[in-house]
């Protein structure tokens, strides 16, 4: 090879060597800022009003986006599941179709998702924009420590309200399912809730929905602190930052619910 | 027995990273009860050298004694325990945005220390009176001119009764009037507590105004020192420039470029 092409290589090799170990760096930073956050997180829990007021503006404040998108997500698997069961003659099994899917994927999925561009983006620009004014460091100049007293408030509050909000979003997307299927197409009631009730079982199903929400809720929360904390405090900083915080978080439940379902739904549950 | 300085540094030197030095032999004593000045242009490091003294950094060489320890031997309690007798205005307030004024001064009172809700408020009332602010106590910050949110900052550092407050550019983009209140406020905040206050600025002639010393910074040195009628008399060559506002002088009008002559190709015509 000549030199300038060697030289070429290197320099890739180089860039990507140094683009690997700079994530890397970056992981652990955040690892140990997690573990920070949670070992100082005795303020947030003993003043839980802190927290109490987080979960409102992480949970509440995101309610209305998260049911009517579950009434949408609900009604529309109701409208395509019954197209297909029908043909097989299933269309009885409608409620079994709409409960599994939003229980076990769809709830805690979209509703992950809808959560790190609701909540998670508005934590990273909070954080990073009370970093950009100086609020963060006036804090620390009091003796106060900011990730104890603004972060771990907030990340409680989104690890809290995230389950509900999942729980919730797969609720209204059952009544979604309701609608369409039983009052809209004239599917049975009775069979529509009874089939439910049979094949929805609450530790396989119901359980590890609500692992999974658990999960998408660390990890949206986390990611969302973090990227907010370690913004450049600037206003390109703090807008690249939200970006960063939704999308990381929304690869990160993809990818996280890819692992959960795997180790979840296969090999033991061949019902 | 002459009391310590409540401020040392000795021969420090300090770079955010190894190429680019910020500080270098840097030397300052503050002594209790008085009102010292660091002046020097943009980027001299003074605002760095106050962020030492609040321990933000550690030097990276010599020593920084500040209210009687070292800063490079305090872990993380020490360092919270010497800042809550330590109180800092930043250049634009930096108020706690969500809170109201009257939370944002009870802030550090609320943090620090379970005290029952009449006297709290009596606390605070205190402090914003001390500003002129207690009529403002329900406003939020938004609601506020740049003058006034500086002065509730001002209330806010001075909520625990701090010996040594630290301004960092305390006038940057006030009107005349705030400006006058903000110096009043700093001298007889410091003599009425029985305070230190150490004023990082570039506003030279109203900060000689309010000074009992000051130190004189440029490029991370310290190139004068002296009561400030002894600066205005300097004929040290850049203390003259800043204290009169030259526009040239040791720091030139023209930032380096090649000669204008060429630079136009008046030559080749």
């Amino acid at each position: 090879m000549s030199l300038p092409a060697v030289a070429a290589l290197r320099s890739r090799l180089e860039a990507l060597g140094s683009t690997v170990t700079s994530a890397i760096w970056r992981l652990g930073f955040a690892s140990r800022f997690l573990g920070y956050l949670v070992l100082h997180s005795g303020t947030a829990l003993r003043r839980f009003q802190l927290t109490m007021t987080e979960i409102y503006f992480a949970g509440v404040l995101s309610l209305i986006i998260i049911l009517v998108s579950g009434l949408f997500v609900g009604m529309v698997l109701a409208l395509q599941g019954y197209q297909t069961l029908q043909r097989y003659g299933a269309s009885e099994s409608l409620g079994v179709l709409v409960a599994l899917s939003l229980v076990r994927e769809l709830g805690p999925v979209v509703a992950g998702l809808l959560f790190a561009s609701r909540a998670g983006s508005a934590i990273t620009a909070e954080i990073g924009l009370m970093k950009a004014t100086e609020q963060i460091s006036a804090m620390e100049m009091m003796a106060v420590d900011p990730i104890a007293r603004v972060v771990a408030p907030r990340f409680w509050g989104g690890v809290i309200s995230m389950p509900l909000l999942a729980a919730l979003f797969s609720g209204m997307g059952v009544f979604g399912g309701y609608l369409i299927g039983v009052q809209l197409i004239g599917v049975d009631a009775g069979a529509f809730w009874s089939q439910m009730q049979a094949a929805v079982d609450v530790r396989e199903d119901i359980m590890n929905g609500v692992i999974k929400s658990v999960v998408f809720g660390i990890a949206v929360t986390w990611i969302a602190v973090f990227e907010g904390y370690d913004a450049v405090p600037t206003a390109e900083g703090v807008s690249r930052a939200t970006t960063r915080t939704v999308v990381t978080s929304s690869l990160a439940i993809l990818a996280l619910d890819f692992i959960l379902t795997a180790l979840m739904f296969t090999g033991g549950n061949a019902r | 027995m002459r009391q310590s300085p409540i401020v040392e540094i000795d021969r420090i030197s300090f770079g955010y990273d190894a190429a680019r030095p910020v500080l270098r032999g840097v030397s300052v004593s503050i002594p209790r009860g008085s009102v010292v000045g660091i002046m020097g242009q943009s980027g001299c490091g003074k605002t760095t050298l106050l962020r030492i003294i609040a321990a933000a950094y550690l030097p990276t060489a010599g020593r920084a004694t500040v209210l009687g320890r070292p800063t490079s031997e305090l872990d993380r309690d020490g360092l919270y325990a010497m800042r809550r007798k330590m109180g800092m205005l930043f250049q634009f307030g930096a108020l706690f945005t969500d809170l109201s004024v009257y939370e944002n001064v009870a802030f550090p009172l609320r943090e620090h220390a379970r005290l029952p809700d009449e006297l709290l408020r009596d606390l605070v009332m205190l402090k914003l009176q001390a500003v002129g602010l207690r009529g403002a106590a329900e406003l939020m910050p938004t609601e506020l001119s740049g003058g006034m949110a500086r002065r509730v900052a001002l209330a806010r550092s001075i909520a625990l009764d701090p010996q040594l407050i630290l301004y960092d550019e305390p006038f940057t983009g006030l009107d005349p009037i705030s400006f006058g209140v903000i110096v009043r406020l700093i001298r007889s905040l410091n003599d009425s507590l029985g305070a230190t206050s150490v004023i990082v600025t570039h506003d030279v002639q109203e900060a000689l105004g309010v000074v009992d010393y000051v130190y004189f910074m440029a490029a991370g040195r310290v190139i004068a020192q002296g009561r400030p009628e002894e600066v205005r008399k300097s004929d040290e060559p850049f203390v003259n420039q800043f204290v009169n506002g030259r526009p040239d002088g040791p720091v030139p009008f023209h930032y380096p470029a090649p000669e204008y002559g060429a630079d136009l190709e008046l030559a080749a015509a």
